[in-house]
C-alpha cells in the first residue's frame, strides 16, 4: 500500500482536512518509544486504490529539536524503522497566513519527494478579502498548488486528483535551502510576493470576541462561567450515566448467569470480568463528556484565551496556563486529564501536571467521602443553614487534594523537573465554529483509546483480584470463610501495618481491593460486612461506625485524599511518560504521603 | 547547525544612531502601541521559536490585548497573534513607531 505523509504547522486545520479525507477509517497510536500520537487513515481512490495517510505533527520547521519535530523529520526522510518513506506529501498551510506558513515549503519540498502544497481555509481568506495567483505560486514553488476549505469541504477534489495522478505538474524547481529563519521568512515573502498574494485584513469577529473574552472584567467573568459549567455538567452527568451503565451490566450480566452453569466459571464471569469492565465502562460517559467540552473548546479557540487567562494563576505554583485544563478535567478523573496533558509542549511542565493530577479530587473518592462523612458526622447546619457540617467536611477534602497539588508543584517545580525559564509562547487562533465532524471523531478516537487502554489492565487485575478473593488455601471441610480466602490471609498479614492507623484487617482488605479503583472499597466492605455474623444485620453506615473510631474515620478520609489507588491512572501515566519509572515514583510518594497523613490524622484525634 | 541573527548581530549594531527613537523593552508597549522589533535576547531555542511564530527583527509588532494585569500580553505580528508572559516580552526590544504617534500619556 502507498503511504501519503499530511504534514504543516499548528492550525493549519491539517486534521480537520486528514478527518475530511479519511472518515472513519482512522486509527490512532503511539509512536513506539515516545509518546507523539499517530494518526493513521486510508483514502480510497476513484480508481479503487488505497492510500495510506499519515497525520504528522503541527510543526514550524524540520530541524529536529521538539519531539514533534524530530518524528516529523523521521519519518518523511523514512528514518523510521516502524512507518515506511512516505510517496507523497500533502502540505497543508493556512492561505490566511501564506507568508509565514510558507516557510515550512522550502523544507519540505527540498526532500524531493511529490508534494500537493495545500492552501486551507479558502473560506476565511475569501471573506477577508485576501486573494493570490495559485498559477503563479504553483510556478514559483515548482509543486502543484491547490486552494482548499477542509472545514467547508471545498476544493477537496484536487487533492484526489494529486493522489491519482490526474493533476498537471508544473515544472520541477530548485529551491533554496535555508536553515535560517529570517532567510526563510525572507524568502517565503519573496515567493507569495510573486504570486500576487494580498494578505486578508484581520479577522473581525476575532477581534469582536477577544475584546469580551479578554476584557478585564468579563474575560475572568466568563471564564470563572465556563470553568463551573464543565465541572458541572461532569458532575451531573456522573450519576445518570453510572446508573446507566450498571443496569447495563446488570442485565447482560444476568442474560449471563443464565446462559452459564453456576460454579466458578459463572463467578469469575460475572463478579470477576464483568463488574471489572463495568467498573471501567461507568466512566466512559463522564469521559466522553469531558472530551466534548475540551473538543469544543479547542476548536473554537477560546481554550488558547483561557490558557491566557489563568497563566498567571498557574504560573504561582511553577506550572503555566496550559495545565488548567488537565487539572480542572481531573476533578472528574485522572485518567482524560492526563490523557489531555498532551497540548502541553513543554516536557517538565507536562510531567508536573500528570504527577499532580490525581491528587485532584475525582469522582471516584465521593462515594467513599460520602459514606464516611454520613456515618461519622452529624447533619447539623451553621451560619444560618447554608452550610452543613458535612458539606463543610466534603469542601475541606476538595481543599485538602487541591492543597497537596499544588505544594506538590512547587517542589516538583523546584527541584527534578526545574525547567529553565521556557518561554511561554501561545499562538491565538482565530475563532471558528466547531464542526460536528470533527468532534465526533475526536470523540469515538477517545472512546477507543480509552477502552482499548484502560480495559485490558482492569480487567486483568480484576480477574487477580477475584482469585485472591475466592482462592482459598486451607480447607476445613466447611464452606470457606472470607477470613479463610487469600485476600483474608493477606488482610490479617497486613493488619500489623495499617494498625497506627486505626484500622483493622477489613479496612485493610478494602484498602487492597480500592488498588484498582478507590470506590471498590465500597463494595468489599458491604461484602465482608454481609459474611461477617457480628455486622451481618447492621447497614453498611453502622458496620463502618462500629469498626472505626473518628479518629480512624478521619485517618481513612485523609488516606483516600492522597493515596494513588487507581490501576487505570497507573496505566495511564505509564502509557504517557513512557516508563514504570514515574508512575512508580508517583505511586511511592502518593502512598508515603497518605500514610503518614492518615498516620498523624488518627494520633491528633484517636 | 543553525544560526541566530536575531541576538548575536543586531543587537550590537550602535543603537539610536541620529534622530531615531531609542529602543525599549517590548513589554513596554501599552495596549494599541506599534514598534519595529530590534533585537531578542532569549536562549537560542526560544529564539527560534519566537521567530518562527514571526517574531523576526525588522518586523512591526502591535501590543494588543493582556490577561487580566496584564500578563500574559497579545502581541499581533505577522498576521498572527501570539500571548507572551511579561518575563518573555522584556527580552525583546523594540523601536516604538515615531514619538509622535506615542502619545504622551503618563503612566499608571
Amino acid at each position: 500500500m502507498r503511504t501519503v505523509a499530511v504534514i504543516g504547522p499548528p492550525n493549519s486545520g491539517k486534521t480537520t482536512l486528514f478527518n475530511r479525507l479519511t472518515g472513519l477509517r482512522q486509527k490512532v497510536a503511539n509512536f513506539p518509544g515516545v509518546t507523539v500520537e499517530q494518526h493513521t487513515g486510508e483514502v480510497a481512490l476513484a480508481d479503487g486504490r488505497v492510500l495510506r495517510l499519515i497525520d504528522l505533527p503541527g510543526v514550524y520547521s524540520l530541524l529536529p529539536r521538539s519531539e514533534d519535530e524530530q518524528i516529523a523529520h523521521d519519518v518523511l526522510t523514512g528514518k523510521r524503522a516502524d512507518t515506511p518513506k512516505p510517496d507523497a506529501i500533502l502540505l497543508v498551510l493556512d492561505s490566511t497566513n501564506l507568508g509565514r506558513h510558507l516557510m515550512l515549503a522550502a523544507p519540505i519540498l527540498a526532500l524531493g519527494v511529490p508534494t500537493l502544497v495545500i492552501l486551507n481555509m479558502a473560506d476565511d481568506l475569501r471573506n477577508r478579502g485576501g486573494k493570490l495567483d495559485l498559477a503563479a505560486l504553483a510556478a514559483q514553488l515548482g509543486a502543484p498548488v491547490a486552494l482548499v476549505s477542509a472545514r467547508q469541504d471545498e476544493g477537496i477534489e484536487q487533492i484526489f486528483d494529486f493522489l491519482t495522478g490526474a493533476m498537471p505538474m508544473p515544472e520541477p524547481k530548485e529551491l533554496p535551502v535555508l536553515q535560517d529563519v529570517p532567510k526563510c521568512r525572507q524568502w517565503a515573502g519573496r515567493v507569495s510576493a510573486r504570486a500576487a498574494y494580498r494578505a486578508p485584513i484581520p479577522p473581525k469577529w476575532t477581534r469582536r470576541l477577544d475584546s469580551v473574552f479578554l476584557h478585564p472584567i468579563a474575560g475572568p467573568l466568563i471564564f470563572m462561567v465556563v470553568v463551573v459549567a464543565v465541572f458541572q455538567t461532569i458532575f451531573w452527568i456522573a450519576d445518570p450515566s453510572k446508573e446507566a451503565v450498571d443496569w447495563l451490566f446488570g442485565v447482560t450480566g444476568n442474560w449471563v448467569a443464565s446462559v452459564v452453569p453456576a460454579g466458578m466459571w459463572r463467578s469469575l464471569l460475572i463478579d470477576g470480568i464483568w463488574k471489572g469492565v463495568g467498573s471501567v465502562v461507568v466512566f466512559l460517559p463522564q469521559v466522553l463528556c469531558l472530551f466534548l467540552f475540551i473538543g469544543i473548546l479547542e476548536d473554537s479557540g477560546y481554550l488558547a484565551r483561557a490558557a491566557v487567562i489563568a497563566d498567571r494563576t498557574m504560573a504561582r505554583a511553577g506550572l503555566q496556563g496550559k495545565s488548567f485544563i488537565p487539572l480542572l478535567s481531573a476533578y472528574a478523573c485522572a485518567v482524560p486529564a492526563i490523557m489531555s496533558t498532551r497540548t502541553i509542549e513543554n516536557k517538565r511542565d507536562r510531567m508536573a501536571t500528570i504527577l499532580i493530577a490525581p491528587f485532584m479530587t475525582c469522582s471516584a473518592r465521593l462515594p467513599v467521602y460520602s459514606l464516611i462523612i454520613a456515618a461519622f458526622i452529624p447533619n447539623r447546619h451553621f451560619i444560618g443553614s447554608f452550610v452543613s457540617a458535612r458539606t463543610a467536611a466534603m469542601l475541606g477534602l476538595y481543599l485538602l487534594g487541591f492543597v497537596a497539588a499544588v505544594a506538590t508543584a512547587r517542589v516538583l517545580k523546584s527541584s527534578v523537573l526545574k525547567s529553565g525559564r521556557t518561554a511561554f509562547l501561545l499562538e491565538m487562533p482565530a475563532y471558528r465554529w466547531p464542526t460536528w465532524q470533527s468532534i465526533g471523531l475526536r470523540l469515538l478516537d477517545r472512546s477507543k483509546v480509552f477502552l482499548r487502554r484502560a480495559g485490558t489492565v482492569i480487567l486483568l487485575v480484576t480477574v487477580v483480584l477475584w482469585v485472591m478473593a475466592t482462592l482459598v488455601p486451607y480447607h476445613h471441610g466447611h464452606p470457606p470463610a472470607i477470613e479463610d480466602s487469600l485476600a483474608g490471609t493477606i488482610g490479617h498479614t497486613i493488619e500489623p501495618v495499617i494498625k497506627p492507623l486505626g484500622f483493622n484487617w477489613k479496612i485493610g482488605i478494602g484498602l487492597i481491593t480500592s488498588l484498582a479503583a478507590r470506590e471498590t472499597i465500597i463494595g468489599t466492605l458491604g461484602t465482608i460486612y454481609a459474611v461477617d455474623p457480628q455486622s451481618h444485620q447492621m447497614d453498611l453506615e453502622n458496620a463502618v461506625r462500629h469498626d472505626l473510631t473518628p479518629g480512624g474515620a478521619v485517618a481513612l478520609l485523609v488516606f483516600f485524599a492522597f493515596a494513588m489507588q487507581c490501576i487505570s491512572t497507573i496505566a495511564i501515566v505509564r502509557r504517557e511518560t513512557g516508563s514504570w519509572k514515574w508512575p512508580a515514583l508517583q505511586f511511592t510518594y502518593m502512598s508515603v504521603l497518605a500514610y503518614v497523613g492518615a498516620l498523624v490524622a488518627y494520633h491528633l484525634i484517636r | 547547525m543553525l544560526q541566530l541573527s536575531g541576538n548575536s548581530t543586531l543587537a550590537e549594531e550602535p543603537a539610536a544612531s541620529g534622530p531615531a527613537p531609542c529602543l525599549v523593552p517590548m513589554v513596554d508597549l501599552r495596549r494599541g502601541e506599534a514598534g519595529v522589533l530590534h533585537s531578542i535576547d532569549l536562549p537560542a531555542a526560544d529564539a527560534r521559536r519566537l521567530m518562527e511564530l514571526g517574531f523576526l527583527p525588522g518586523t512591526r509588532v502591535t501590543a494588543g490585548l493582556s490577561a487580566p494585569g496584564g500578563d500574559p500580553r497579545v502581541f499581533q505580528v505577522d498576521g498572527s497573534e501570539v500571548a507572551l508572559r511579561r518575563e518573555t516580552a522584556r527580552r525583546l526590544s523594540v523601536r516604538p513607531e515615531t514619538a509622535g504617534k506615542r502619545a504622551p500619556r503618563g503612566r499608571m
